[in-house]
């Protein structure tokens, strides 16, 4: 199942959607920050979230995977 | 009845006003509306332009040597260099150097983004200024608050006012002055390079890092001793993970403290007689001319080693903007304007490393110009 990754380590800010939600390609899933700055994850794919690895708030490293889209 | 009136009159500051002050009012008060209302680096506008009404309140003697309360402030803190190594304990606290130990050739962006200061210098000296007064500043052009204002002190505190505002003003305006270059100096396709990713950095060459690299500077340039040690004492407080307390202290309580201090005395050192001055002009032009020519050199020592890097290594040539030390601003420019390019490219981090790279440069850069002129 395609996953989707963080491209860099920071907070997360917003989570965009929950699980169950049909997502697009480059559709905004996730807002991350970092260094005081709001970076938006775009999806990778199209699909339905199946799992969200993380909430609100949470600290994330590079390369961690935030959700899972089936 | 109204012999006390006019003793009252006469004693007050009022009938000592000068048309000088009235301008410094109205400097004080667009620098508050800055920091207030469009909260450009309002942590030390704001004090900063305080310091700048109150000393300019006749008879109130505040920079009154041996006598004044902000002198007090000013010399115990800035004229004896406490408060610039102690930014650089609270800097070295909060910034990462992850980034550049993951790819140490960025460190050759954040000497090159120096090269403005060394061309300003020149300039300064065929626009006049002595030469102490070319180095103080010739260093705006790294954009680095706590360096100029150390540089500044030693060489020449009667412009202290004018190159620390510049200073931080080209910090708070590097989101406004670095985009248009950056888009300038770069092609469409090299802004939309992902770089590959970095390699992760272990606990062990953190704790190393500071340690090493900063008995490495002191030896080889002991006048950057004062603010390279307490940047790298900062760091490894962070990176042993040990002295949390401390690692907060520095970069949370201290900071903030000492801020207070370095804006209000920074801001009182601004008296109508010293900064209405036509040299404070050309001061503010001269350290945009710094600014500008560094944020070009690191764009341009990027596309330079490009030429030699495989496709597969090439950098972004944006990250090289960050080569000045206006942390995180300058990263924080960069990343917006890759992911403008590309949105998903995420410049960040790899722009975290010139712009600490920059930190350390604009340091050794002062030192330099410190061992030469002071």
């Amino acid at each position: 199942m395609p996953e989707l990754i963080a491209p860099l380590a920071g907070n997360v800010w917003k989570v965009l959607v929950a699980v169950g939600d049909k997502v697009e390609l480059d559709d905004e899933v996730i807002i991350l920050e970092a260094l005081k700055m709001e970076t938006p994850i775009y999806c990778d794919d199209a699909g339905t979230i199946t799992e969200l690895k993380v909430t609100e708030g949470d600290a994330v490293e590079e390369g961690a995977v935030l959700a899972v889209i089936g | 009845m109204f012999n006390i009136l006019k003793e009252l009159i006469y004693s007050s500051g009022v009938v000592s006003l000068t048309g000088g002050n009235l301008v410094m009012w109205l400097v004080a008060f667009v620098l508050l509306y800055l920091a207030i209302k469009k909260q450009y680096e309002p942590l030390l506008l704001l004090p900063i332009a305080f310091g700048i009404l109150v000393v300019n309140l006749p008879l109130t003697f505040l920079m009154e040597p041996e006598h004044g309360l902000i002198w007090f402030f000013y010399h115990y803190g800035i004229e004896q260099d406490i408060i610039p190594p102690l930014i650089f304990l609270g800097l070295g606290a909060m910034i990462d150097f992850g980034p550049l130990i993951a790819n140490p050739k960025t460190l050759l962006l954040g000497a090159g983004a120096q090269a403005g200061l060394y061309v300003t210098f020149f300039a300064a000296i065929l626009f006049g200024f002595d030469l102490q007064e070319a180095g103080s500043i010739a260093i705006i052009g790294g954009a680095d608050g706590p360096t100029t204002i150390y540089l500044t002190s030693k060489l020449a505190p009667h412009l202290l006012g004018a190159t620390a505002v510049s200073a931080y003003a080209y910090m708070a305006l590097v989101p406004i002055i670095q985009p248009p270059m950056m888009k300038l100096l770069t092609t469409d396709r090299e802004r939309k390079i992902v770089m590959t990713k970095l390699r992760p950095v272990s606990k062990l060459q953190k704790i190393c890092f500071p340690i090493v690299t900063g008995m490495t500077i002191m030896l080889v340039v002991p006048p950057a001793a004062p603010l390279i040690s307490m940047l790298m004492l900062g760091n490894l407080f962070k990176e042993s993970g040990v002295v949390e307390r401390l690692t907060n202290a520095a970069s949370n309580e201290l900071m903030n403290i000492v801020t207070i201090f370095l804006g209000l005395s920074i801001g009182a050192t601004m008296t109508a007689t010293t900064f209405l001055n036509p040299k404070v002009l050309f001061i503010f032009f001269l350290g945009l001319f710094a600014f500008v020519i560094s944020t070009a050199a690191g764009l341009l020592m990027a596309k330079f080693m490009n030429l030699f890097l495989k496709d597969k290594d090439k950098i972004n040539p944006l990250i090289g903007a960050a080569g000045v030390s206006a942390v995180p601003m300058a990263a924080r420019c960069v990343h917006k304007v890759g992911s403008e390019a590309n949105r998903r490219n995420y410049l960040l981090m790899y722009a975290m490393g010139p712009n600490v790279a920059g930190v350390i440069g604009t340091v050794v850069a002062a030192a330099i110009l410190l061992k030469n002129l002071g």
